[in-house]
């Protein structure tokens, strides 16, 4: 049985401006111990999948409709205590900016102690052990000093590698990530990484990985999906994403990027115009503003919504071309001027 | 030998830090202290660093927006260190900003018009066909409609703003743009947008920039040269290719080997160093090295002495006592590519 499962996952919210459906439609499958990455530009509705995995946009105004089914309970018809039960035990996250993730008004240890103590029935001196062994193994020196200290009192990284301990203090089996390290510098940000990874395969959780960063998303997942106006347009292992990427969109954030590991090119190659405002999303294909192919497949793309259909071994591509004609573009026009 | 535009000498920036009710100065956070560098006429400085490292202090010490501590800042010939803001404000013509943050840095309540237009009105600039005109032909210049004149901030998107912000700094058609994390703020497709753009507008004006940027990729994407900054100082500088093939400082090589790159293949096998902790506060810096408490190949000489930034190959300035990749001395600097 899949161990984390969506299935058609829609979360649209009522606003005085209209529908905006941030998420519409989203499934994919997720086994224990393995990496899921989740990219997409401001608005594309990444971080609202994470939320409403969680059953965060329960009770509020959100419409939800879909399934997802985690470990063989389903819970967005679940009652709201239920999956509170369950969140922080058997699913956690780790949010994007510790400093406003975490309440400055207690310790680090106290925050900790509080998860702790609600799913496990201990004292509060065995708990308090608990945490200093979290901080120690999330690297923070000093542990049993600093589990005394406020959040204000860590440095960026610090707080982070805190959060991190904070939220794998139940032994969750699912860990969703949502911008982990976009508020490090660069050399904390791969000390993050490392640290995620290896907890990774000591806990053995399913992880959820959201960024902007195709960097990140390439050190850490087994797979990624390709988020673009609430709708996956793109599905599959990473190596696939990476070196046979076959959505027009994907090949544009691939273009969009100045990479160290290749000859400094003239130019980047952008993505024309802006990523769409979710009240109003483009009719059709939400890409097709932007594409650069749109023409050869005769406008359909301005009147219809492409499916995601299979194209080899489990991935998965949103596109009107067909696969002859992706294959062909990215070998023959996108590849070479990536590799020049 | 190109033209100098901007030199700059042992720049200072210490903030004080006050204490009680009489404000008694207890401590200074040298966010700059004590950087020498100089641009030519028509190239491209990259200023890295992480967060905490000056760059940003050290771009507003440049067009005076701070007053320095100590150093000298010599433009276009002129020496405006302390030169007043009367005397400045001709000189300022020739030297504007493009701010971070496209939402902060523009005045929501003024229109795109009066936005670009403020440079005109506050240098006393008379135009041919009215500011007006000139306002649209820049809008026009950077990719945005002419037409948008009326429009307020809140009606575009961060890219557009992030134009509008460029468009207000071309006004006068200066010599010197300092541009602080330009694109950091942007969403990755845009990002790549606004570095072609600058790079399109430096062709057609013959401008100079100083980009100051912690993302080494847009950095190496776009400069000439690129200094490396670290607790207020300069620890290396020199021409992008030389500094991002044979890094000499241990620093710059942690930061390069930090950079997470997109592509699954060189997941593994890839040389890694890791730095651990953070940087160190500024305001009680290291003493000597500023690196040493992270380096790993500090020895009891990076504790007691400060390397000085020294050139060992050409325009390859590096402040280490034992730099990597430094060529013997009799040898000829290393070019690899």
């Amino acid at each position: 049985m899949t161990f984390l499962q969506l299935k058609d996952l829609k979360i649209h919210f009522p606003t005085d401006d209209g529908l905006v459906k941030s998420v519409d439609g989203l499934s994919f499958d997720l086994e224990r111990g393995k990496t899921l990455g989740i990219v997409g530009e401001s608005g594309s509705g990444k971080s609202v999948t994470s939320l409403g995995i969680l059953g965060l946009h329960k009770g509020g105004r959100a419409k939800i409709s879909g399934e997802v089914w985690l470990d063989g309970e389903e819970l967005v018809s679940a009652s709201p205590e239920h999956v509170r039960s369950l969140r922080g035990k058997k699913m956690s996250m780790i949010f994007q900016d510790p400093l406003s993730a975490m309440h400055p008004y207690y310790t680090v240890g106290d925050q900790i102690i509080e998860a702790y103590r609600i799913h496990n029935k201990v004292s509060k001196k065995v708990a308090k052990k608990h945490a200093i062994d979290m901080l120690g193994r999330v690297g923070i020196p000093q542990p049993d000093r600093r589990v005394d200290s406020y959040p204000h009192e860590f440095s960026g990284g610090m707080r982070q590698r805190a959060m991190i301990a904070m939220s794998l203090s139940c032994d969750p089996e699912l860990l969703i990530a949502d911008e982990p390290t976009t508020a490090l510098d660069v050399t904390v940000q791969a000390q993050i990484l490392d640290l995620m990874r290896d907890l990774q395969r000591d806990f053995n959780a399913a992880l959820i990985i959201i960024t902007h960063d195709l960097g990140v998303v390439a050190e850490l997942s087994d797979d990624i999906l390709v988020m673009y106006g609430g709708k996956c347009i793109e599905y599959g292992a990473a190596d696939d994403i990476f070196e046979r990427p076959e959505h027009p969109y994907t090949w544009g954030l691939l273009g969009s990027m100045p990479r160290l590991d290749r000859e400094v090119t003239e130019r980047l190659l952008p993505i024309k115009g802006t990523p769409p405002s979710l009240i109003n999303v483009p009719s059709g294909c939400a890409f097709h503003p932007r594409c650069a192919f749109e023409p050869r497949n005769g406008g359909k793309g301005r009147t219809l919504v492409p499916d995601l259909v299979e194209t080899e071994g489990g991935h998965l591509v949103r596109c009107h071309l067909s696969r002859e004609e992706r294959r062909d573009i990215w070998a023959t026009e996108i590849k070479p001027k990536l590799e020049s | 030998m190109t033209e100098t535009i901007l030199s700059v000498q042992g720049l200072e920036k210490h903030f004080p830090v006050t204490k009680g009710l009489f404000k008694t100065q207890v401590g200074a956070v040298k966010a700059v202290d004590g950087i020498s560098f100089d641009v030519r006429k028509g190239e491209t400085l990259g200023l890295v660093g992480e967060s905490g490292c000056g760059k940003t202090t050290t771009g507003r010490l440049i067009t005076r927006l701070i007053e320095p501590t100590g150093g000298q800042i010599t433009f276009q010939g002129h020496d405006i260190t302390h030169m007043k803001q009367g005397k400045l404000r001709p000189l300022r013509r020739d030297m504007q900003m493009i701010f971070q943050d496209p939402y902060s840095s523009l005045n929501p309540r003024h229109t795109v018009g009066a936005i670009v237009g403020a440079p005109f009105r506050i240098q006393g600039i008379e135009t041919e066909h009215g500011t007006k005109k000139a306002v649209q032909e820049i809008l026009e210049l950077v990719g945005l409609n002419p037409e948008h004149y009326n429009r307020y901030p809140h009606e575009f998107s961060g890219g557009q703003r992030q134009r509008i912000g460029i468009a207000r700094t071309l006004a006068l058609k200066p010599k010197l743009i300092i541009a602080d994390e330009p694109v950091s703020a942007l969403d990755v497709s845009i990002q790549a947008q606004v570095v072609n753009l600058l790079e399109d507008l430096q062709n057609e004006l013959d401008l100079t920039y100083v980009v100051i940027a912690h993302d080494l990729s847009v950095v190496r994407h776009i400069s000439d040269r690129v200094a490396v900054m670290y607790l207020g100082k300069i620890v290396e500088v020199a021409e992008r290719k030389d500094l991002y093939a044979s890094p000499m400082h241990p620093y710059t090589n942690a930061l390069l080997s930090a950079v997470p790159i997109p592509d699954t293949r060189q997941r593994e096998g890839r040389e890694r160093i890791r730095l651990t902790g953070d940087v160190p506060s500024p305001l009680n810096p290291p003493p000597a090295c500023r690196f040493h408490t992270r380096c790993w190949k500090a020895q009891e000489v990076c504790k007691t002495t400060e390397p000085p930034l020294a050139e060992l190959a050409p325009g390859h300035a590096v402040a280490c006592h034992f730099p990597e990749n430094a060529p013997a001395k009799t040898e000829a600097p290393a070019t690899v590519a």
